[in-house]
């Protein structure tokens, strides 16, 4: 018989107990998604046991008037929030990697304060902080959703802020003085040259933003008035009247849209990484 | 061409100070840069150099003094308003363009019309060789293309000045001697003054037409290569171009240019002053120039005789250093070149020998 290699300390795949552990722990963490895929596709109103295939909770899901504008409303919020969130983070990267000012180390300490925050502290922060400047709910349409975009630019633009300041930690600042030594300006500068080094830290930071107020519950639930509903918020009311594959297929739709956002983010971050290697 | 006569200087610095906080990097430079020559600021690290560069382009103001280009005072001109182009030590070379683009960003950002962009850029590719190349990234460039692109980016915008700030310091030794070669070749072609900045004495003696040693802050020497390797004024100058054999002596009498010195082991002697204000100071001698003997001594007449043993030999193929003790103990070194294929070698470690030195080819420098 052929003497077996004893078990070094990093071999955690050969130690039985491990590999189970490593069962365990995947499907704690993934059979409940399968399983809400999966019964999306369920011909069963209960839906608690199988039944038979049925893509019906779709068409129906699609035909839910109030859950296409929650989801509308979804899509509006987390544009709008993504777009001002990028552009608020990347700034305030620039100008912590760029500038020596009296409070930076403050300030660079509070940029990341909304990042371990407890949500649940920050939706009671920004409710009361609405309610006390009079920005409730009360507008009218597009109006209603400006305290909940403002609610996720301030826990999303931090974490712009982030990407964007590790990309530019690799950014070399000869650069900015070759172009300006080559006769262009501090605006040309900055879009020709700056801009195009920090891009894909925007566009991972922007997707990351995306992806944080798409599904963002806690913080909308108490910024929303009682009129406007997002998409995770009416999936929560729906799950309240029972769970029918509807909120199912509503819930497989949002999480797909979520994967595609975070692939694409985790794409573009690639090239970065490879560039810091070669630095 | 212009108006300005050819004698005025392209660059000139009226007793420039540079302080950054307590330090002072440029210490009341006043300095005076001829046009088409190839000037090199020459010093070991945090000597100021740079700083004086990076003045130039517009990147340091100084604290005191004025920096004039052509004639005309820098003190409120931008980076992007001087006719002044620089090589960065990292090169700098544009990462998301390609090499034809990194070329035309400089005509690009300031206008220039479209139809003269392309064959100007074709032009300055072609300059520093690197011909098919155009639509490659950086990425796709060695060391030495990369700085290649670095050159043609600013030599197509037709500056009054080059500069070049530790151009060659990492490229590997071959082709460093290539670039060196390259760059004398350039600046001859097309006519700009080039200012280079390096702590490389080689470097600096194998390209420039002069030369500034500085240390601290201030320029020590303004010479030619040969007249700063052959007559250094200063001891430092001395030790940091090229090797030096010093002897600390006493000045016994001044005549015109000339000096009586008595040093030890060398015996009273009259040997050239390095400049009208050197009173005092050390003797110098380069190590090349010292006569080694290791059988009966059988001197030259004229010159002097010092004993000494080998300490150790450094062998480099075309020359060997000899390492030397004298007889008071004072450490020397000779240089021999290796002639002959065919020698005997060195001799060993311990063997005795005759050092013959002639007087003219000491030197009394300032300290």
């Amino acid at each position: 018989m052929a003497r077996r290699e004893p078990i070094g300390p990093l071999d955690y795949t050969r130690r039985l107990w491990l590999r189970l552990w490593l069962v365990a722990v995947c499907i704690f963490l993934y059979a409940p998604i399968v399983i809400l895929v999966v019964f999306s596709f369920n011909d069963s109103k209960r839906n608690i046991v199988w039944q038979g295939f049925t893509t019906d909770y779709y068409v129906k899901a699609a035909e839910n008037a109030s859950l296409i504008e929650a989801f509308a409303n979804s899509l509006v919020i987390a544009l709008v929030s993504t777009v001002i969130s990028t552009v608020v983070g990347a700034l305030m990267a620039l100008a912590l990697w760029r500038f020596r000012f009296p409070g930076k180390p403050g300030l660079d300490g509070a940029v990341a304060l909304p990042i371990v925050i407890p949500e649940i502290c920050m939706g009671v922060a920004l409710l009361v902080f609405f309610n006390r400047v009079g920005l409730s709910s009360a507008f009218a349409y597009p109006f209603s959703l400006l305290p909940i975009i403002i609610g996720h630019v301030a826990f999303s633009f931090p974490f712009v802020c982030v990407v964007v300041r590790a990309r530019m930690a690799g950014f070399d600042r000869s650069l900015e003085e070759a172009s300006k030594d080559l006769g262009a300006s501090e605006w040309q500068t900055f879009w020709n040259i700056t801009v195009p080094f920090m891009k894909p830290g925007l566009i991972a930071g922007g997707l990351l933003a995306m992806t944080l107020s798409l599904d963002d519950f806690v913080i909308t639930f108490f910024t929303a008035g009682p009129g406007t509903l997002t998409f995770p918020v009416q999936v929560y009311s729906m799950v309240r009247f029972g769970a029918t594959p509807e909120v199912n297929a509503a819930s497989t739709i949002l999480i797909v849209v979520t994967v595609i956002l975070t692939v694409i983010a985790l794409r573009l971050q690639r090239p970065e990484k490879e560039a810091a290697k070669l630095a | 061409m212009t108006e300005t006569p050819a004698q005025t200087p392209i660059v000139t610095f009226e007793n420039v100070t540079k302080s950054f906080g307590r330090t002072k990097a440029v210490d009341g430079v006043s300095l005076a840069i001829p046009r088409n020559a190839f000037f090199a600021l020459l010093g070991p690290s945090g000597c100021g150099k740079t700083t004086l560069l990076r003045m130039l382009g517009g990147f340091e103001h100084p604290t005191s003094g004025r920096v004039l280009i052509d004639g005309e005072d820098m003190a409120d001109v931008p980076p992007n308003r001087r006719q002044v182009n620089m090589v960065f030590q990292s090169y700098a070379v544009f990462p998301h363009m390609t090499v034809a683009e990194n070329v035309a960003y400089g005509l690009k950002v300031t206008s220039v019309p479209r139809a003269e962009i392309g064959p100007r850029v074709e032009e300055a590719i072609a300059m520093v060789r690197l011909d098919g190349m155009a639509a490659r990234k950086p990425d796709q460039l060695s060391g030495g293309q990369r700085q290649r692109v670095a050159l043609a980016r600013a030599l197509v915008k037709r500056p009054k000045l080059l500069l070049l700030d530790e151009p060659l310091s990492a490229l590997d030794k071959k082709l460093r001697e290539e670039m060196q070669l390259e760059l004398v070749r350039l600046q001859t072609e097309v006519g700009i003054t080039f200012i280079i900045v390096t702590h490389d004495q080689e470097e600096a003696l194998g390209m420039a037409s002069d030369i500034a040693v500085m240390k601290e802050g201030r320029i020590l020497q303004i010479a030619p290569p040969r007249q700063l390797y052959e007559h250094p004024t200063r001891r430092f100058v001395a030790e940091f171009i090229g090797a030096s054999n010093s002897f600390e002596c006493e000045v016994l009498g001044i005549e015109g240019g000339m000096a009586r010195v008595r040093a030890p082991l060398l015996g009273e002697l009259k040997v050239e002053r390095a400049a009208a204000d050197v009173r005092a100071g050390t003797l110098i001698v380069r190590p090349e120039k010292m006569r080694m003997d290791f059988s009966s001594p059988d001197p030259d007449p004229g010159e002097v005789l010092v004993r000494a043993v080998i300490d150790q030999i450094a062998y480099f193929g075309d020359l060997s250093i000899v390492y030397l003790t004298a007889e008071d103990g004072r450490r020397l070194q000779c240089s021999r070149y290796n002639v002959n294929r065919i020698d005997k070698g060195d001799p060993p470690p311990g063997t005795p020998c005759t050092i013959g030195i002639h007087p003219e080819d000491l030197l009394l420098v300032g300290d």
